[in-house]
């Protein structure tokens, strides 16, 4: 049948020229519509690849659908959907059209069979986002906007030379298995970094995001990182060196997350720590751990989503997202907080909310493997979310000081979206056979046994004692109003500055050089003139050079009329 | 002020009854330890009290270690929106002339 052969990232890039050129009400339906249709077309889509098309001497197939591709493509309808209800209120035709083209690329990306059609859509990701951070349209976003195009451009880049080089050992473009043995994996590995946030290429996204819209941010923060996720899961399960990326990843964010006072700043460092135990989960490789990767991801978008938005609605409607300024919201924003802490609930991976039934694969596949160690750092990374995700975004922003600011719930639109989210945090912890069926691999595994449930409780529960026993003894860090410093610093601080010193001593000496040669030149100079002038003085006194010069000229050019003449 | 509206939490005592709640619920899932037959994967989860005293502390801990990150990566809310530091900036005649 002809329509199974159309890609999922059609619908919406059609729905993004239909989103162009309407208005209003009209423009929110087609929205609404798209990523709905679109989900239920891909749910009848079989198994296989539908689309191929030959390029030169190799064979591309821009749509290819199996089981991994596919619950990546779930979620990312879902997320679409809830991005876009969420994002209804808008009168914004920058930001509605780049949210359906930048949920388009994200399938296009999953749904790519070879790695040119990777690349595309790996670019396209890059150039539709950022305008999403640039719709803030303040000159903070600006230049994080500008940064976030130039890191994830340096990506694609990236990623295009090790498909060439992979073409190059292989013979063929085909995206699967590449591993990490020849210059071509490292590349592509490294491509795939970037847009993971592995440690040191994380800042793009702790930079960029905050400084997205306040809708811009919820669409982020759903597809980047997951398609980078998904890539890798494809490209490198069992990679050993992952494991402790991805340990690195859950472990240090956290630190950065407990200081930072821009509430949605501390929620990307918790994404990069999600992320972290993703890359774990595919570092391992195993059916187990490969399975929780994709089950984190899947719900991870929707509760990151969850909180994203419900701190979302904070800035929408206080104007502030700094815990600084914020604190004893509930009072005024009831549903917010409800949602936000169903939200807070799932990341910190309580027992019947999503984060615990994807996260609990990962935990017990590093057990299994025997990695003692990096289970003991994801163990102290899971409760170290729970503080600076579970209980200081819903406390800073909901409860907390009394700011005194009252304001009221956010537009229902938004409070739709939120109650979503929730929904699903909600469905998916009680009912996890649903997301399990959609996993790549059938493991039978079941995350509610009692020594489980028990010790993720425990663990859980006594962080909250720990919090309140910091917070009641004063030596809990007070939310300030700060920036701290991260690896960025040394490309936006350091790097700058020491080659601003090292031109300046560049052009100081150039100087230098510069007056030197030309006072040596002006007394060569002065010194032949002085000789010339002695010896003109003999031969040509009365005759001025330019006299001389001229009366050459009109010799030549009279012995030259006489040539043509003759 | 016509905000008079007294709310859940202005109230001392609410607080209190929460706190209370959560001790509650600590005092029972760490007895629980001791009700409950485990299936243990790893030795060190055979220790007594592993999963609340590895929460307790390590979160302690995660907040100690942060707090102490402050000392050195805490700079002024604008520091990147700031023009690069004043000493440079005196060095405005080095910078380079196109003469």
């Amino acid at each position: 049948m002809w329509m199974t052969e159309i890609p999922p990232f059609v619908p919406f890039f059609i729905g993004a020229l239909l989103a162009l050129v309407t208005r209003g009400k009209l423009r929110g339906a087609i929205m609404v519509v798209i990523p709905i249709v679109s989900a239920i077309h891909l749910w009848m889509v079989p198994e296989g690849v539908h689309l191929q098309i030959a390029f030169f001497d190799y064979q591309l197939s821009p749509y290819r659908v199996d089981k991994l591709s596919l619950i990546f493509g779930y979620v990312f309808h879902i997320a679409a959907l809830i991005g876009i209800v969420y994002s209804l209120h808008l009168r914004d035709t920058l930001q509605q059209v780049a949210a359906l083209l930048y949920s388009g690329s994200a399938l296009g990306a999953v749904f790519a069979g070879d790695l040119l059609t990777l690349f595309i859509f790996w670019e396209l990701l890059a150039f539709t986002s950022v305008f999403l951070i640039l719709a803030r349209r303040t000159q903070r976003s600006y230049a994080a906007g500008m940064r976030y195009l130039i890191v994830q451009v340096l990506s694609g880049v990236i990623l295009l030379a090790g498909a060439l080089f992979y073409a190059h050992e292989n013979n063929t473009l085909e995206f699967g298995y590449i591993g990490l043995d020849g210059i071509a994996g490292w590349l592509i590995l490294l491509a795939f970094g970037i847009k993971c946030a592995f440690p040191f290429l994380h800042n793009w996204l702790t930079d960029a995001y905050p400084e997205a819209t306040v809708t811009g941010t919820v669409f982020l923060a759903s597809f980047s990182t997951k398609v980078g996720v998904y890539a890798l899961a494809r490209a490198y399960p069992g990679t050993e060196l992952l494991i402790y990326i991805g340990a690195t990843m859950a472990c240090f964010p956290i630190f950065l997350a407990v200081i930072e006072n821009d509430l949605r700043r501390v929620l990307t460092y918790s994404l990069v720590n999600q992320v972290g135990y993703m890359v774990v989960g595919i570092g391992i490789g195993t059916a187990l751990a490969v399975n929780g990767a994709a089950a984190h991801a899947f719900a991870h978008i929707i509760y990151k989503g969850l909180l994203l938005m419900s701190m979302g609605a904070v800035l929408h409607m206080t104007g502030k997202i700094n815990g600084s300024d914020l604190g004893g919201l509930y009072k005024t924003m009831p549903k917010t907080t409800l949602l936000c802490i169903v939200g807070a609930a799932s990341i910190s991976a309580f027992p019947l909310f999503s984060g615990f039934v994807a996260k609990s694969m990962v935990m017990s596949a590093v057990l299994k493997e025997g990695y003692d160690w990096i289970w003991l750092i994801l163990l102290f990374a899971a409760a170290g979310v729970f503080h600076h995700a579970g209980i200081k975004i819903p406390y800073f922003a909901f409860f907390a000081h009394d700011s005194g600011i009252r304001v009221s719930d956010p537009p229902k639109n938004m409070l739709f979206a939120m109650a979503i989210g929730a929904t699903l945090c909600i469905a998916i912890g009680i009912y996890p056979q649903a997301l399990y069926s959609l996993l790549p691999y059938d493991t039978g595994y079941n995350p509610y046994d009692a020594t489980h449930v028990l010790a993720q409780t425990q663990l859980l529960l006594f962080s909250a004692l720990a919090f309140v026993w910091l917070n009641l003894r004063g030596m809990y860090p007070p939310e300030l109003p700060s920036t701290n410093l991260d690896f960025d610093w040394t490309y936006r601080r350091a790097l700058p500055n020491v080659l601003q010193r090292v031109f300046s001593v560049i052009w100081r000496v150039d100087g230098a050089l510069r007056a030197a040669f030309i006072l040596k030149l002006t007394t060569c100079l002065t010194y032949v003139a002085g000789k010339n002038d002695r010896l003109s003085g003999l031969l040509s006194r009365n005759f001025p050079l330019g006299s001389m010069v001229m009366w050459v000229v009109v010799v030549l050019t009279t012995y030259l009329l006489l040539s043509f003449i003759q | 002020m016509k905000d008079e509206k007294k709310y859940l939490f202005d109230d001392p005592k609410n607080i209190k009854r929460v706190l209370h709640i959560l001790y509650a619920c600590c005092i029972l899932l760490f007895l629980l330890d001791f009700v409950i037959n485990r299936h243990i994967y790893h030795s060190w989860e055979n220790l007594w009290g592993f999963y609340p005293i590895y929460g307790f502390v390590g979160c302690v801990l995660l907040v100690i270690v942060a707090t102490w990150m402050r000392t050195f990566l805490m700079r002024d809310e604008d520091y990147y929106d700031k023009p690069q530091s004043t000493e440079l900036n005196d060095n405005k005649g080095a910078s380079h002339v196109d003469d």
